[in-house]
């Protein structure tokens, strides 16, 4: 084990955090602003990632494929947020919860109906799918950069539409005080609506981009929906900037975790999140 | 505030002399299926006393109905007799133990980190006994025998027999239920529906709401336990698939199926729901589409549970009215 090998893990920890924070920060908007749990977010990962798979095994482009697929799984979380979310914004936790939950076991049996139990992957695009020698005989595939790229963009994207926009306005506000922002006369349903959407997209974004370096499988909604929701936990709701430390260290500290201790990778992630907790029972950071 | 009207116990007595009765004239299939539904039932009503009555709702409660289970698997699994005295206060004080510990850190936060925190610490037990070669990872456990039930030399109860079991889990189950009522009606249980009505007002009356909210979820906690304990016993296959997140969900949708904090609700809410995993997988194999929608149609239009239906019929609501939703 030499230096290159901790540098391969670290880029490839960083990586997962990334596509983490993606997840994670649609999940703490979701919670910051219009407090609802929505369990069903990780399905939407899933959707994405084989909404991606599909159309580009019709299309044979991956980028085409996501392109086609981003308006598509956007269209569906809107869907989900008019039909049965919004029922529940005041019904409090538990009915969300529940009903969330049960969206999972529809979108997860429509997976297995649609694509079956197998597991399925897509191969890296030709354009990206070169590698850089770090060492004599270990390479770093460029596309993990990419994805790591992509999504320091949209991080910042997010950034600038969060904190120098009129509807990052909103949002900041939505997150501090619901009252008071309808209050002034602004429309709160549409403000929902718009960040439900934008969470929805963000998780199916990431499951669309991580398509070629992870494979499909039933369920794999289920796992990082509860790792986003660990994050989120760590970051602080409604924080963006928290989802971003917490997914990072949770990103780094899971594949060293695999690496170094596999037996208890998994344990490592929570029993940090236990630390984190113990230390501020309120997360890292404040809302927004 | 817990209240069950006449007519309920006379249904209540009513169900339980057909129970009493079933095994006289039933298949022994229906048996073990009642016995299963029995066993869900103490799970769910151990939940109840922490959703319904402290306002809790925790999505990790399978965790200690896993570590019920799985205390029993370590300690006995490997033995081929062992005695209903020991193994009994081994994994409820097992349970308990998890159930300090969770509580201790989880408590101190309230609502939406309250739900993750438990999942994700019941996600943590998960995985520890799914990633761990010294219990069999994913494999799980069998067990070698059933515990004896013995006094002196005297056997009491053979519980390898299934009728047994049957009157055995009925027992605990009736036990755990006036328990609970008992529990609920004591000034602790005063206290706990405050809580749930209203923390703040419970904390300037002087009490320290946040030792009566770890009480109460080391009690449920502890119960949970019992039913895995059952559970186990009553399989004799223990998989870390108990402790999963799915089954956290699963008890809670029994939960407000029955209806909350009522503590016969859970025991309706277990019936519909074993019965639905029964039957629906007849009809077609994606049922888990069906199974959701039914539980979505019920959050939107029965979010009282189906136990509210009889209530609609006999009693006037009085204090659902007044209760913050949260």
């Amino acid at each position: 084990m030499e230096l290159s090998f901790y540098l391969i893990q670290l880029l490839n920890g960083i990586q997962f955090g990334f596509l983490l924070f993606l997840v994670a920060s649609g999940l703490t908007l979701v919670f910051g602003i219009m407090d609802v749990i929505n369990l069903a977010h990780g399905s939407f990962y899933m959707i994405g990632a084989y909404l991606a798979y599909w159309l580009t095994g019709i299309f044979g482009n991956l980028f085409l494929g996501i392109l086609l697929a981003i308006p598509l799984a956007i269209a569906i979380g809107m869907a989900v947020e008019k039909l049965a979310i919004a029922y529940v914004y005041k019904k409090g936790h538990l009915h969300q919860v529940l009903l969330t939950y049960a969206l999972i076991l529809i979108f997860d049996e429509m997976q297995r109906f649609l694509w079956g139990n197998d597991s399925h992957s897509v191969d890296v695009p030709n354009l990206l799918s070169g590698s850089i020698p770090l060492t004599d005989i270990q390479v770093y595939p460029v596309y993990r950069l990419f994805i790591s790229a992509v999504c320091i963009i949209i991080g910042i994207g997010m950034f600038y539409v969060i904190q120098k926009t009129k509807l990052g306005m909103r949002i900041r506000a939505g997150a501090s005080n619901n009252e008071m922002v309808q209050a002034l006369g602004i429309n709160i349903e549409r403000l929902f609506s718009i960040v439900f959407s934008l969470g929805v997209a963000l998780a199916a974004f990431a499951g669309m981009i991580a398509v070629p370096v992870d494979s499909l499988y039933p369920g794999m909604g289920d796992n990082i929906l509860i790792i986003s929701l660990v994050v989120v936990v760590i970051g602080g709701i409604g924080s963006i900037k928290g989802a971003f430390v917490g997914a990072m260290i949770i990103g780094v500290s899971s594949i060293f975790g695999k690496t170094l201790l596999p037996d208890m990778a998994s344990v490592i992630v929570y029993a940090m999140m236990a630390a984190i907790l113990i230390w501020r029972p309120k997360g890292l950071f404040q809302a927004i | 505030m817990l209240k069950i009207t006449k007519p309920v116990w006379v249904f209540l007595f009513f169900a339980l002399g057909l129970t009493l009765a079933f095994p006289l004239f039933g298949e022994p299939f229906y048996i073990e299926l009642l016995t299963n539904i029995m066993i869900i039932a103490i799970f769910a009503m151990s939940l109840d006393l922490l959703v319904g009555f402290t306002g809790l709702v925790s999505l990790g409660h399978a965790a200690f109905f896993g570590i019920g289970a799985y205390c029993l698997a370590i300690f006995f699994g490997q033995s081929d007799q062992f005695s209903l005295w020991a193994a009994l206060p081994v994994c409820l004080t097992g349970a308990a133990l998890a159930a300090v510990i969770i509580g201790l850190i989880s408590i101190r936060t309230s609502g939406v980190y309250f739900i993750m925190l438990t999942l994700a610490f019941a996600q943590m037990f998960y995985y520890f006994f799914f990633e761990s070669k010294h219990f069999n990872g994913d494999d799980g456990i069998f067990m070698l025998a059933k515990p004896e039930v013995k006094l002196g030399s005297l056997q009491l109860m053979d519980l390898g027999n299934e009728v047994t079991f049957y009157y055995f889990t009925l027992g605990i189950m009736v036990a755990v239920f006036l328990f609970l009522i008992m529990i609920i009606r004591a000034p602790f249980g005063q206290v706990i529906t405050g809580i749930c009505v209203n923390e703040q007002r419970v904390r300037s009356l002087g009490y320290a709401t946040q030792r009566y909210k770890f009480v109460s979820f080391v009690i449920a906690g502890t119960l949970a336990g019992l039913a895995g304990f059952l559970e186990a016993a009553h399989s004799g296959f223990i998989t870390p698939s108990y402790l999963s997140w799915h089954e956290s969900g699963a008890i809670l949708v029994v939960l407000i199926l029955g209806g909350l904090g009522t503590l016969y609700g859970p025991i309706i809410g277990a019936v519909v729901l074993v019965l639905l995993e029964d039957f629906l997988p007849d009809l077609t194999d994606h049922w888990k589409v069906l199974l959701g929608g039914i539980i979505i149609l019920i959050v939107l239009f029965l979010p009282n549970g189906v136990s509210s239906l009889s209530g609609k019929l006999f009693r006037r609501k009085i204090f659902t009215a007044s209760k913050p939703q949260r």
